[in-house]
């Protein structure tokens, strides 16, 4: 059965290369443009993968996070924090939140694959 | 009117003033008593008898001279006022009591002066006192009906019982504190009261005499004119006259200081230096209303009555000879009034003045050192008590004996002229340092010959009947008058000896030292204490002793308490220093006078005699440190003032420091947006499999990105420079209707294409100077906002533009979702991050409204997002039509 994954973020341009990575690496691709897209999504899917960023309109990163954590459903999905914020305190405070990691932006996306991989192998 | 009634209306007048003066220490601080109308009014105890009676005597006799006594004051008020307020401040810094206090103090609190000052004083008001009792007398004799009455002694005339009352009435109130810089409430609210009953009762008579008696002014002149001498009456003199007007007018300026009840109803009895500005115009007034109705009083009394009566009692006669009896018991009542207050007031001051400096430095300071403080107490008072009983019976005496054949001017002339013997000294003294003791002593005492020869000794010789002494040989100009020349000479010798002893004999360091704090007392004012310099050996314990004596031991422990206070000395201190011997000084000084002060206190202490030049010096010194003392404070509060300043814009500058935090936070995170687009997409590009279209796709991207970097990194730069106002406009004459159609064609590939209509609603055309790049970088950016936040198809944009008279007004409304309430505050800050730090602005930099702001400012313009507008974004800003 296909991995699925969910990316959220609100700049189009780094979806399109995320999504298309994860498609060639077999993925099940979902794609949200802010949190409370990413909600609407998970009610009917869930992911093994969520790929969030911090900086979203609406309903940021770390509000998502939280209600994704407080659903067991969700206990088994590996989410990561997709952000510029790269402060040590930034990344902290989203591990913290219960993230599985924190990718500061730019970031390698052979790298996250690579993580990811490894992650739920 | 029968003797009786006489007595009752006299006795119920001397009733009533008791009640008024009790009533009025009882409410010492009430505000009835204490506002500069009463100041004012007691200050009016300048018009006695003489101005009630005698006036008029002396215009029926020849004509208008009466007027430059009360000319003097009036003219000179002004620099009376400015000269009062140093005085005062002088007085109430060394409490000073009397004239003969303040002039002794300035030569050194000179004894010598002390007592010449007041024997002066009293040659002077003894004849003047003297001369109210006869006008009590006298006009007792004309309202009554008894004429056979004739007094055969003292014990049976009416007038030595008034005398005693009023010597009663100034021991009880005059004397009830032993500190005689204290005020005597009761007595000054008396005084303001008598002195608006004689006002009123002159003016009413006047206004009887005039409008009753006679058809108005123009009658009693008409009638007057008829008569012999009028044309004498009632004009001006020749040139020679106008010298007797001078020195008349200048004499009475002096005495206006000088005369003992002046100087304590204006300088002792003052409360509050501004009482001084509504003296400035009342106290005029006042002597002009009293003097309004005296010509034609003065006139009706020629027309109406005989020759053969005393011209003086005009004012009372006129009203009795057409039977209005109680009209001429108003007018007697409100002579009465003036005779009373003059004589309280000069006995009260008269009698301070011979206890303070004749009595007690000269006979009795050694047994009040023996005493203790309840005994001398009971003997300062009982002496003062005695100098007012022994003041008012000599005048009495005086009147009895030698004053009977005497007009109330002439009198009163001389007094004046005896009085104006201390001007050089006092006078000189306020603004010459170089006035010496000595000098001033020889001053009057030269003085005083010259008044004695020229205006005594011709009375004396007269009165008491020996051969007819002329004084015309020497000392004579013909067409002065007697008191001119001799006013004129005496002053003349007086300043010139006081001028020439002062320079040819240097004084002692004390009198240099107290010169000083006269002449520049305001440089002293706040020295204090520390004002007089004294050097010596004194024990605490010996000057505690000695104030003991006079204050008791609680007032001495607690002055002294406030003392250590006030300087940090220790309790256990045994040396006194300067500070403490001029405390104490001070402290004794209302009890028992300057003099006796200084005299007690040389008393226990050792001191040594300091040059001229250390008193100067130390005196300098301790202005100085009083001075740096006081540039201390200043610099301390400035300091702090300095501090807290700093503090705010540390405080600034954190927040400007925490601002900039943001911004670049803010920066990075917009630069690594796009940066991540660029990388994620060129790792993607490195997949050889990827179809054609999507690599096109990718690299579109990565151009788009690219795109955004830049505008972003420009946008950033445009910013820091507008902020730094770097950058120079280049402002020149646009027509702005052009300038909006260049901005809109350069969005309009991006309108048509979302289909978003744009309105632009013409106006006039009108030219105004602007730098026209960076106006339509202001309504780009406007635009594009717009456009972002309008939906596709359903998009409206309008542009309009209102002209004012000096600027412009340029809007873009758009029908979007418009900006949220909470941000409409914010969105013009560089970087602000709508609400919350991590969601994210909507696309675009971010920084456009930033940089329209700057843009509009650096025009002079405002730009602002218009609240009420509810269908969606309208955003205003104005230019002004020419930059200035």
């Amino acid at each position: 059965m296909k991995k699925k994954i969910l990316i959220v973020d609100d700049e189009p341009n780094i979806v399109m290369s995320l999504e298309y990575a994860f498609k060639k690496k077999d993925f099940l691709v979902y794609i949200a443009r802010d949190g409370f897209e990413a909600l609407e999504i998970t009610k009917k899917h869930i992911p093994d993968v969520i790929l969030l960023d911090v900086m979203m309109p609406q309903v940021d990163g770390y509000e998502t996070l939280k209600i994704l954590k407080s659903n067991n459903d969700f206990n088994k999905t590996k989410i990561f924090f997709l952000s510029a914020k790269s402060k040590e305190s930034d990344i902290e405070k989203g591990l913290l939140l219960g993230a599985d990691g924190y990718f500061t932006k730019p970031f390698s996306v052979k790298k996250i694959i690579q993580n990811i991989e490894e992650q739920i192998a | 009117m029968s003797n009786y009634l006489l007595f009752t209306i006299i006795i119920c007048y001397l009733i009533m003033l008791f009640i008024l003066a009790y009533r009025a220490e009882l409410k010492r601080h009430s505000k009835w008593i204490n506002n500069p109308y009463v100041y004012t009014l007691s200050l009016a105890v300048y018009c006695t008898a003489w101005t009630y009676y005698g006036s008029v005597g002396i215009a029926s006799k020849s004509g208008i001279d009466f007027l430059p006594i009360y000319l003097g004051p009036v003219i000179a008020l002004p620099l009376w006022i400015v000269l009062m307020r140093k005085i005062i401040r002088i007085s109430k810094q060394h409490k000073i009591s009397s004239i003969a206090d303040f002039i002794s103090m300035r030569y050194g609190n000179n004894r010598a002066i002390g007592a010449l000052v007041t024997i002066t004083c009293l040659i002077a008001v003894i004849p003047y006192i003297a001369l109210q009792l006869k006008a009590v007398s006298e006009t007792f004799s004309i309202m009554s009906s008894e004429e056979s009455y004739v007094s055969t002694g003292f014990l049976d005339d009416s007038t030595f019982y008034i005398a005693l009352v009023i010597a009663i009435f100034v021991a009880f109130f005059g004397t009830l504190s032993t500190d005689t810089s204290q005020r005597r409430k009761g007595i000054i609210a008396t005084v303001a009261i008598e002195s608006i009953i004689k006002l009123t009762f002159f003016l009413i008579v006047g206004i009887y005499i005039t409008f009753y008696l006679f058809d108005g002014t123009e009658d009693i002149y008409q009638q007057a004119s008829a008569s012999v001498n009028f044309k004498q009456l009632a004009t001006f003199g020749k040139l020679e006259d106008g010298f007797n007007w001078l020195f008349t007018i200048c004499l009475s300026f002096f005495v206006l200081f000088l005369l003992p009840r002046q100087f304590h109803v204006a300088v002792v009895e003052n409360d509050n230096q501004k009482h001084l500005k509504t003296a400035i115009w009342l106290f005029p007034l006042y002597l002009l209303l009293f003097n309004v109705f005296v010509i034609f009083i003065a006139w009706a009394g020629n027309i109406r009555l005989p020759s053969s009566l005393n011209h003086d009692y005009y004012t009372l006669l006129l009203p009795l000879s057409n039977q209005h009896l109680i009209l001429s018991a108003l007018v007697f009542i409100g002579g009465f009034s003036a005779v009373i207050s003059m004589i309280v007031v000069s006995t009260l001051a008269l009698s301070t003045m011979v206890s303070n400096n004749i009595i007690i430095p000269y006979g009795f300071i050694k047994k009040l050192v023996e005493g203790n403080p309840l005994e001398n107490e009971k003997r300062i008072k009982a002496i003062r008590r005695l100098s007012i009983f022994i003041l008012i019976i000599v005048s009495y005496f005086f009147y009895d004996t030698f004053s009977k054949e005497l007009s109330l001017y002439s009198i009163g002339l001389i007094s004046f002229v005896i009085i104006a013997q201390l001007a050089p000294s006092f006078f000189l003294g306020l603004f010459w340092r170089r006035g010496t003791a000595k000098a001033a002593i020889l001053g009057i005492l030269i003085g005083l010959l010259i008044v004695f020869y020229k205006l005594l000794l011709p009375i004396m010789s007269q009165v008491i009947g020996i051969a007819n002494i002329t004084s015309d040989s020497i000392f004579s100009i013909q067409f002065l008058s007697p008191e001119s020349n001799a006013f004129m000479w005496s002053i003349l010798f007086n300043g010139f000896a006081f001028v020439t002893f002062s320079l040819s004999a240097k004084g002692n360091y004390r009198e240099r030292n107290y010169a000083e704090l006269y002449v520049n007392d305001q440089n002293y004012a706040n020295l204090q204490e520390g004002a007089f310099v004294w050097k010596g050996e004194a024990y605490v314990d010996d000057i505690k002793r000695l104030l003991n004596r006079f204050l008791g031991e609680t007032r001495t422990n607690r002055a002294l308490n406030i003392f250590n206070k006030k300087y940090n000395i220790s309790e256990t201190e045994e040396k006194a220093d300067s500070r403490l011997i001029n405390f104490s000084e001070k402290l004794l000084t209302g009890s028992i006078g300057s003099t006796s002060a200084k005299i007690l206190l040389s008393s226990v202490s050792k001191e040594k005699p300091i040059g001229l030049i250390e008193v100067l010096n130390i005196l300098e010194e301790s202005k100085e440190t009083k001075a740096s003392n006081k540039l201390l404070v200043e610099k301390s509060e400035e300091l702090a003032n300095l501090t807290s300043k700093l503090r705010e814009a540390n405080e600034e500058l954190r927040k400007q420091d925490k601002l900039k935090d943001e911004f670049l936070d803010t920066v990075a995170h917009e630069l690594k947006t796009p940066i991540t687009a660029i990388k994620a997409a060129s790792e993607v590009l490195e997949d050889t499999d990827m179809p054609d279209v999507l690599r096109q796709q990718f690299l579109k991207n990565i151009e788009q990105d690219t795109e955004r970097l830049s505008t972003l990194i420009n946008n950033i730069l445009d910013l820091e420079k507008l902020s730094n106002d770097r950058t120079e406009l280049e402002i020149k004459s646009y027509y702005i209707d052009s300038t909006i159609k260049k901005s809109i064609s350069a969005i309009s590939h991006l309108a048509n294409k979302n289909t978003i209509k744009v309105i632009y609603d013409k106006n006039e055309d009108i030219i105004a100077e602007y730098d026209e790049d960076r106006i339509i970088q202001v309504l780009i950016n406007l635009l594009s906002n717009a456009l972002k936040f309008t939906k596709p198809k359903k998009g409206i944009i309008k542009i309009s533009t209102i002209i004012f008279k000096d600027f412009i007004e340029v809007s873009v409304a758009d029908n979007g979702k418009g900006i949220p309430k909470e941000d409409q505050n914010y969105v013009f800050e560089k970087f602000y991050q709508s609400k919350g730090q991590n969601t994210k602005k909507p696309q675009g930099s971010g920084f456009g409204l930033a940089i329209c702001k700057k843009i509009i400012e650096s025009h002079k313009g405002d730009i602002w997002i218009d609240k009420k507008y509810k269908k969606g974004a309208r955003i205003a800003f104005t230019i002004p039509k020419k930059v200035k």
